[in-house]
Formats: C-alpha cells, structure tokens, sequence
C-alpha cells in the first residue's frame, strides 16, 4: 500500500506542475457543453419523459462525466511516455508488485480525474433546481465512483501501446463513441432500437444515470438507482483488474 | 574467493529469425567491475535486460546474489539496482523526490530512506541540488542522481547499461571514479554494457560479445597479452588493395611478417618488435599504402583478432 501510495503522489505532484493539462482537461468539455448545449438546445425536441428539463441541463451531468473521462485519459498518457523515458522500467525491475502499481496509478488518476469533475460540480447549484446538499455528496460519491473506473479503462488502453498517436486513436474509435453513446448527449428513450442497444450495453450509461439520477432525482427514462449503481461498481472492479493482469502478464521472467 | 556475485548459464534469446544471444555464460566475481564490451546490436542490451529482470531469456538461466529469478524474483529485484540507458528518473520531480519514491515503492521506511539518501546525496556530490528537478540538471548530474537513486536500496549488484553515453569526459572520469570507489569500499559488485574501450579498460574484468556470442573473457591485460607483440597498421587506399597488399608482403617476407590480417581497408600485422619490420615494409612496396602505424596492443586490436572484423563494422 505504501508503493501504491507513493506512485499517487508522484501523479498529483507531476500533474501539479504541469498547469496546462489542468486547462486541457476542464476546458474542451466546459466548450463542447456551452457551445453544443446552446446550439441543440433550441432545436432539438426532447422525448417526453425528460422534456420538462431544458437542454442544456440535460447535458450538464454528461459534461461532468466527460471531464471525467477526459482527465482520466490525460492522466494515463503518462504510462507511455513513462515507458519511453524509462521510469516504468525503474519501476518494473523494482520489487513492487503489478497490484500497487496498477493501484498506484489508478487512485492517482482516479483522484485527479474526480477533482476536475468536482470542480464543474461548482455549477451545479445554478443548473439543477432544488439541489440539497446531501445531493450533492451523492453525486460526489457516484463521480469517485466513475473516476476509479475510467482511470481504469483509461491505464488498459495506455499500457499495451507503445505512442501517444496510438493513444489518441483508440481515444476517438472507442472512448468517444462510448461517452457519446452513455446517455450523456441524449437520452435513451428517443433512441433508435439499435442505438437504444447499444448504449444498455455500454457501461458507462449506467455511471451516467446514477450520476444523473443522484443529482436530479425522478427525471426518469433511467435504469433503477440500484442497478446503475451495482454495474459501475463492477465496471470499476473489472476495469482495476484488466490492467493488473495486463501488468502481470508483461512483467518480468517468470 | 567470494561466491559469484552473478552466474550465467547458457542464456539464449531470439528475436524472431535473429538470434540476440546464443549460449551465453559466465561469472561476475563479487566485489569487482565488470565490464560487457561489444559493438551495438552484439547483443549486450539483451544480457543485460535479462539480467535486469525485463526480458525472459528463450533458454539458459541466471541467478544474482545465488537468487534465482524464477523462484525468488522479488527478492532479486530487491538485491540489485539497474541504471538504464534511458532515463528513469521523473523529470518533473525533485532529486530528493525521486530517492524517496524509489525508496517506498521498493519498501523501505521513511526514516531510513531519509538517512540513506542523506548519505548517498553526499557521496555523490549531489548535496546541493538535491531540491532541484531533475529535468534542470545537467548529462552528468542526471546520471549520477540515477545512480544514487540505484544505489538507494543497497543493492549486492549494481548493473548499468551504457552508463557513459551522452556525457562529457569530465563526467565520464567523475563516473569512473564513483563507481570504483564504491567497488573499493568492499559494497558492491557492477556489471555494465559499454561499446567503449576506454570504460571497459577500467574494469577489473571484460566480456567481449559479439554476434551473441562471449567470445572472451579476462582482465584487460590478459586480453591484450593475447595478441602476439606489437601491432602495425598498414592503411591502402581500398580493401581490394589492402587483399592484393596482404597477399604480396605475405608472398615476400614469409613468416617474418608476423600474422597478417586484411581488415577492410587496412592491412594488420602482428608480431614481435613489429616496429623493426617497418623499414623493410617501406622500401618494399613504395606507394602502395598510406600510412603505416605501429602501436602497442588495444582492446581494438584483441577484438579484431578475437572476431575478424573491427568493432564498427559488427553485426
């Protein structure tokens, strides 16, 4: 636990040091909320359970989420660029075992990611009527929640790539689609079949509604609180033991 | 005599259709610096990333400190310190950052990483910038705060891969000096890949790898005693010259010529007071060579003879 606790906080102390990705995190999704959220919000028709909620606050919890993820991704980039420069050798000829390294990382990224998500939480007080602040803890709650597993998702996609092109690849063919296509952007209800599908089997709609339904209880169209609840834990169980095993498998003579 | 501090046995590896390794052993005495010497691509990286645990050997097998990767491969790790050619400090952090955090996730407690690195930080001459980022430092600082860092756990077996590349003579010297003075000081064993003659002079002993292959093993004395006399080095304006060269002094002079061997463009002989055959070499074929040198035995020269080729040309 203590080599894990070590590898956190040489993340927060690196991402402190580096202002800009403080900006390259919160600002394109703060952009995509403002300029998407206001340019839809007057033509687009909202189904009819969510169609007392204008567009724009719609969009807000996604846009936490995506920040999210964006910080998560940011976060993990540093796997390839550790490979390249040599720490992550340092650390893999060291005796820490693959559980506190993928633990290491993914509490640092995760606890990054969750801190610029919380900073938009700011807003949440103008957006969503009638927010307590229990609510709001909640909500807190459900974003380390998701924080954990996107930094999770986000190491499994860094670790087996070798360039940070490659990164930004995989970053636009999957991580994108996936957020789109997590009830972020619109909801399920509306959807076409396929498209309906396809986002009750993406994982991260789940992490999305109960983030949704925490902050704005009874906007309905939502899987039950529980259920939501119950597979992001699992999202971010699975996606804490998909890295350790990738870990395990390339690391050293056995 | 001491148990080896590092014992190789067959060691194999391939990449592909290249074979990066083949059947390679030996032994590292403890207390004593050892250096792998090859040209780029010879394979010394692989032996050496083998032994630093990163890279599983095709076949073959190696134990350090009598640990055997395969069983106790945690405990080995905590018996060396790797230096790589790569940087492994972060950049964005503190010298003294960078100890600790080497420190804790290889388990050490706080009070003692402090005072280890206190120590280190002082041995190494690096006191003084020990709050500064490592990015700031300079080539020479840089490697040595790596070394330190290495060196943090108390390692038996300090390994390094190319620890000189990229820096200055100064430093070059300076690293000379640090790490003889820690073999010295009975704490250590170092093993570490170099291309440069120069470095691996300065170890007690030298493996010479070539096309995956030891091809030699001693004392840099031992090797150099190995080739017989003194050495000339005939230089013609070709390798087609250098043969047709080699054919006629060998045709002339017989076995006075000493061995005769066409390394590209040159014409090498070694023999006896080789500087008496110069005269001879001179009058017999005027013009037909550039410059003729005459020298003591090199490591060079014990390569050449070792593999047929000069070092740059390997591989």
């Amino acid at each position: 636990m203590t080599a894990a606790l070590a590898l956190t906080h040489r993340e927060i102390l690196r991402f402190v040091r580096q202002p800009s990705r403080i900006a390259g995190a919160v600002v394109p999704p703060l952009m995509a909320w403002i300029l998407l959220g206001s340019g839809f919000g007057s033509s687009l028709k909202m189904p009819t359970a969510s169609a007392s909620t204008p567009y724009l606050a719609y969009f807000y919890p996604g846009t936490v989420v995506l920040v999210v993820l964006f910080a998560s991704i940011f976060s993990n980039i540093s796997i390839i660029e550790d490979r390249k420069e040599g720490f992550l050798q340092g650390v893999l000829v060291s005796p820490v075992s693959p559980v506190s390294l993928v633990l290491g990382k993914v509490l640092g990224a995760g606890l990054l990611a969750m801190i610029q998500g919380a900073a938009l939480l700011l807003l949440a007080p103008l957006l969503v009527s009638g927010l307590t602040p229990g609510r709001l803890l909640a909500a807190l709650g459900v974003l380390a929640l998701l924080s954990l597993a996107l930094a999770g998702l986000g190491f499994s996609v860094a670790w087996p790539l070798d360039s940070t092109q490659g990164f930004h690849g995989v970053m636009n063919m999957f991580l994108i689609p996936m957020w789109v296509l997590s009830g972020s952007f619109f909801p399920r209800e509306g959807a076409p079949a396929w498209l309906a599908a396809a986002m009750a089997l993406n994982p991260l709609t789940y992490g999305v509604a109960a983030f949704r339904e925490v902050l704005t209880p009874g906007v309905g169209g939502l899987p039950p609180l529980a259920i939501s609840l119950a597979v992001t834990a699992g999202f971010a169980v699975a996606a804490f033991l998909l890295p350790v095993l990738l870990v395990r498998h390339t690391a050293g003579p056995r | 005599m001491s148990d080896p501090a590092v014992s190789v046995r067959g060691l194999s590896k391939s990449f592909g259709e290249r074979a990066a390794l083949s059947d390679v052993s030996l032994e590292v005495q403890g207390g004593s610096i050892f250096a792998l010497l090859g040209p780029n691509g010879g394979g010394k990286t692989t032996l050496f990333r083998i032994l630093s645990t990163l890279l599983r050997p095709d076949s073959g097998s190696f134990s350090i400190a009598g640990l055997d990767p395969k069983k106790q491969l945690r405990q080995l790790r905590g018996r060396i310190g790797v230096v790589f050619q790569s940087p492994a400090l972060d950049r964005k952090l503190t010298v003294l950052e960078n100890l600790r955090l080497h420190g804790r996730i290889s388990g050490l407690n706080a009070a003692r990483i402090e005072s280890l690195a206190a120590s280190l930080l002082s041995r190494l001459d690096l006191l003084d910038r020990k709050n500064d980022r490592v990015e700031t430092l300079s080539g020479g600082l840089a490697r040595r705060a790596e070394i330190a860092k290495a060196l943090l756990t108390s390692p038996d077996v300090l390994l390094l891969d190319e620890p000189s590349t990229g820096l200055d003579p100064v430093a070059r010297r300076t690293l000379r000096d640090v790490l003889r003075n820690l073999v010295s000081h009975g704490e250590i064993t170092v093993l570490l890949t170099t291309h440069i003659f120069d470095e691996a002079e300065a170890a007690d002993t030298i493996g010479l790898i070539d096309g995956g292959k030891l091809v030699a093993k001693d004392t840099p004395d031992a090797l150099k005693a190995r080739v017989g006399g003194d050495v000339l080095v005939v230089e013609t304006a070709g390798a087609p010259e250098a043969s047709s060269l080699a054919m006629e002094i060998s045709n002339a002079f017989g076995k006075d010529a000493g061995a005769l061997r066409v390394v590209a463009e040159t014409v090498r002989l070694e023999r006896r007071e080789a500087h008496r055959f110069i005269p001879a070499l001179v009058e017999r074929f005027p013009g037909r060579f550039i410059s003729v040198s005459y020298g003591r035995p090199s490591l060079e020269d014990v390569f050449i003879d070792l593999t047929g080729h000069r070092f740059e040309e390997a591989a």
